[in-house]
C-alpha cells in the first residue's frame, strides 16, 4: 500500500474522535518514526486545518520527529530525583559506549523516581541503572 | 502457595518479570498473581509467599524464596511499619488487589461510591464533596466542591470530566501508580463527576512517558464501560510537552492544538474543553471521591490539619533509603518523612536539600524539617507541596547548578506564550553561567558599538549577578501567565537564599537575600 492511502487509513481510524490530531499524529510518528512535509500537506487537506496549524502542533511536542531516527533510541532520565541518584555522571561515563549505537534522549521523569536513574526503551522501562547495567543494555540494542 | 508479585512499571523495570518467570518454573503448581504495587519502591521486586515479603528479589533468590530460608524476608507485609505507619484511603488497595479483576474491586468496596451517589443525586455528591473539604491534589489545592459546583450550575446541554493524568514533575509517581495498580478507583471517581455535574463524557490525558499506565487504563474502560454506562471515558496520549499538565494548555492539547496555555478568564469551568463547561481535576483527586461517597464527607475531613483535609498520598524519592509512596493525613512533617519514614540518603551523606512539590517547588535544608506537610505550612515558607513529591539530595547536590537546571528546564518546556518565562528563563540560564565563572567581563565587541548605548560598558560581580537574577525572578514570578514561569523562581531563590556559599555571593551579599 503506498504512504497517501494508509495515511488516509489512519485518518478514518480516528474520524469519530473530537480533535483528533494527536491521536492521527502518534500513529504515524509509531508507524513510520517521523512526520515528514508530505504528511503534513496531507493531513492539513484531510483535516481541513492550514500547513501551519499542522506543522506547528507538530514542532511543538517532543514526541514527533522531523526526521527518522538513524539509530535505536534510549530514553535516558535526567530530572531531579535521577540527577540526586547520580544520572548526569553517569551519562558522561555512558557516552563513548553509546557513540555508534544508540540515541541518547533526555527525558524529564518516567516516574520510576525513588529507584533512579532510569531509561526507557521503547516501552520498556529500567531501573537502578549504573554503567555495567547501562552498557549491557546499550550492547544489547 | 499464594505468590503475588506486582506488575507495577516501577517493579517491572526492576525486573519483576524475570523474577515471576523464575518462580514459575521453579514452583508450576504455585498460584502465582499480579498485582498493583505496596509502593516500597526499595523492596521491588517484591515477592509475597502466602502473607510474607521477600524482597528486593533477584532470579538467584529465586530458590531460597520458595524454601523460606531467604535473608529477604521482610515478615507480614501488611504489618511492615511503612506500610502499618500510613493511613491509605485512595491506596487501600495498593499491593492487594489485581489492578484489572472486577470482582476483586466489588468485594474491596469498589463501586459502592457510585452506587450511593446515583442513589443520593447530583446535588447531593456535590454536597458531599464540598463538605469533605477535598481540595485539587494536583498542586494548586482548589476545592474541588466549588468546581463542580460551578461547572454544575453552567449551561449547556454538553460539559467534560478531564482528568490530568500528565504527571510531569520529577519525584511524583502516585498517578501514575494509581493508574497502574487501580484505574477502577480512577474509573469511579470520574463516573461520580460526571454524574454530579451533568458530563456524559470523560478523558484522562495521560503522558506518553507513562505506557504501561495507558494500557491498563484502556483494559479497565473497556471491561468497566457497562457499570459506569452512560458515562464514557476516552484515554488520550500527551506528546512529550510538560506544560501539558496546566489545566489550560491540557485542554488545547486535547483539542488537537498546540500545548499553549489559555488566559483566564474564561475558566475552564464555564469554557473548557471545545469551549464547554469542563471540569479538570487530577487523578488523585478524582481518586479520592469514590472514598468520599462510600464512608460520608465526615469520615474524610476528619483525616488532616487545617484547611489541608482528608489524606495525601506522598512520594519519596531521589537518594533516600526508603523511597515509595506514603499516603498519611496532612500535618506529618517533613524531617519525619525524610529521616524516620525515608531512612534519611541512601548514600549515607548528611541530607543537603530536599525539593518538595516537582521542578517548580522550593529547595528546603534541613533546618525546614519542622514544617508540617500541608498546604498552607509550605506557602508560607516559600515553598510549596505541589503534588507531593519530595525529592533528597545529599552533601554532593551543588545548588548552582540546581539552580541552572531549574532555568533550563523551564526553558525548555516553555509554551512560549509570555516574555517573562520564555526569554526569562533563558537570560536565567546566562546569568547562572556568569556566576559560575565568577560574574560579567566588560562589554563585549557588539556593547562597545555607538548604537548600542544602553549597554552595559562594565563588567559586573557576582553579586550584582545575583541582584540580576534575584530582578529577573521577581519579574517571572509577577509576569508570567502560568505555574511554569510563575514558579520557576521557587528552586532558584530557594537554592540562592539557603546555599550562597553555592554561589560564590559575598557576606554582604548573604545578608542582603537572606
Ligand atoms: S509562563 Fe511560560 S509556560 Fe506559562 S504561559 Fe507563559 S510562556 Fe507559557
Ligand atoms: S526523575 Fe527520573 S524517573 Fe522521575
Amino acid at each position: 500500500m503506498d504512504k497517501t492511502a494508509r495515511l488516509g487509513e489512519i485518518v478514518a481510524a480516528h474520524a469519530g474522535r473530537e480533535g483528533p490530531l494527536l491521536p492521527v499524529l502518534h500513529d504515524i510518528q509509531s508507524e513510520f518514526g517521523c512526520i515528514d512535509e508530505e504528511t503534513k500537506r496531507f493531513l492539513a487537506s484531510a483535516l481541513n486545518l492550514s500547513r501551519a496549524e499542522v506543522h506547528g502542533v507538530v514542532s511543538f511536542y517532543h514526541d514527533f520527529k522531523s526526521e527518522p531516527a538513524k539509530l535505536p533510541v534510549l530514553k535516558l532520565c535526567r530530572a531531579e530525583a535521577c540527577q540526586a541518584r547520580g544520572c548526569d555522571s553517569l551519562a558522561a561515563e555512558i557516552s563513548v559506549v553509546a557513540k555508534d549505537r544508540c540515541e541518547i534522549e533526555t527525558v524529564y521523569c518516567l516516574g520510576l523516581c525513588s529507584v533512579g536513574p532510569n531509561a526507557m526503551i521503547g516501552a520498556d522501562v529500567h531501573a537502578r541503572l549504573d554503567v555495567g547495567k547501562l552498557t549491557q543494555l546499550i550492547e544489547a540494542l | 502457595m499464594r505468590i503475588a508479585i506486582s506488575d507495577d512499571a516501577l517493579a517491572l523495570a526492576c525486573g519483576a518479570d524475570q523474577v515471576a518467570e523464575a518462580i514459575a518454573k521453579a514452583a508450576p503448581d504455585a498460584d502465582i498473581i499480579r498485582v498493583s504495587s505496596w509502593g516500597m519502591s526499595w523492596l521491588e521486586p517484591l515477592v509475597e509467599v502466602d502473607g510474607i515479603g521477600y524482597g528486593p528479589a533477584t532470579v538467584d533468590d529465586v530458590a531460597a524464596i520458595l524454601d523460606g530460608s531467604s535473608g529477604l524476608n521482610i515478615g507480614r507485609i501488611a504489618n511492615h511499619p511503612f506500610i502499618a505507619r500510613q493511613q491509605r484511603l485512595t491506596f487501600a488497595r495498593a499491593g492487594i488487589t489485581q489492578p484489572l479483576d472486577l470482582d476483586e474491586y466489588r468485594a474491596t468496596g469498589g463501586w459502592l461510591g457510585l452506587e450511593k451517589a446515583r442513589a443520593a443525586g447530583a446535588d447531593a455528591v456535590i454536597e458531599t464533596v464540598t463538605d469533605s473539604g477535598l481540595r485539587g491534589r494536583g498542586g494548586a489545592g482548589f476545592p474541588a466542591g466549588i468546581k463542580w459546583k460551578t461547572v454544575a450550575s453552567a449551561d449547556g446541554p454538553q460539559k467534560y470530566i478531564v482528568c490530568n493524568a500528565d504527571e510531569g514533575d520529577s519525584g511524583t509517581f502516585a498517578d501514575r501508580m494509581l493508574m497502574e495498580g487501580d484505574p477502577y478507583c480512577l474509573i469511579e471517581g470520574m463516573a461520580i463527576a460526571g454524574l454530579a455535574v451533568g458530563a456524559d463524557k470523560g478523558y484522562i490525558y495521560v503522558r506518553s512517558e507513562y505506557p504501561h499506565a495507558i494500557a491498563k487504563l484502556n483494559a479497565a474502560i473497556l471491561a468497566s464501560a457497562h457499570i459506569v454506562t452512560p458515562f464514557d471515558i476516552e484515554v488520550r496520549v500527551g506528546a512529550g510537552a510538560y506544560v501539558c499538565g496546566e489545566e489550560t494548555s491540557l485542554l488545547e492539547s486535547l483539542e488537537g492544538k498546540r500545548g499553549e496555555v489559555r488566559a483566564k478568564p474564561p475558566l475552564p469551568a464555564l469554557e473548557g474543553l471545545f469551549g464547554k463547561p469542563t471540569v479538570v481535576n487530577n487523578v488523585l483527586t478524582l481518586a479520592a471521591v469514590p472514598y468520599i461517597l462510600a464512608n460520608g464527607a465526615k469520615a474524610y475531613a476528619d483525616y488532616g490539619m487545617g484547611r489541608s483535609r482528608g489524606t495525601m498520598p506522598i512520594q519519596l524519592a531521589g537518594n533516600l533509603k526508603h523511597g515509595g509512596l506514603f499516603e498519611t493525613a496532612f500535618g506529618i512533617t517533613l524531617g519525619e518523612l525524610v529521616n524516620d519514614i525515608g531512612g534519611g540518603t541512601e548514600s549515607g551523606e548528611p541530607v543537603k536539600a530536599v525539593q518538595v512539590g516537582g521542578p517548580l517547588g522550593a529547595f528546603h535544608p534541613a533546618s525546614d524539617f519542622h514544617l508540617p506537610f500541608d498546604y498552607e505550612s509550605f506557602t508560607a515558607a516559600d515553598g510549596l507541596i505541589g503534588h507531593g513529591g519530595i525529592v533528597v539530595f545529599d552533601e554532593s547536590a551543588d545548588m548552582l547548578a540546581q539552580a541552572r537546571f531549574a532555568m533550563e528546564f523551564c526553558a525548555a518546556e516553555s509554551c512560549g506564550k509570555c516574555t517573562p518565562c520564555r526569554l526569562g528563563s533563558v537570560r536565567g540560564m546566562e546569568v547562572l553561567d556568569r556566576i559560575k565563572t565568577g560574574g560579567r567581563a566588560a562589554a563585549d565587541s557588539v556593547e562597545s558599538l555607538p548604537q548600542m548605548h544602553n549597554a552595559p560598558k562594565q563588567g559586573r560581580s557576582t553579586d550584582e549577578e545575583l541582584s540580576l537574577i534575584s530582578d529577573l525572578c521577581e519579574t517571572m514570578k509577577f509576569g508570567s501567565l502560568c505555574a511554569l514561569g510563575g514558579f520557576t523562581p521557587y528552586p532558584v531563590m530557594s537554592a540562592i537564599r539557603h546555599w550562597p556559599e553555592d554561589f560564590g555571593a559575598s557576606a554582604d551579599m548573604v545578608k542582603d537575600i537572606s
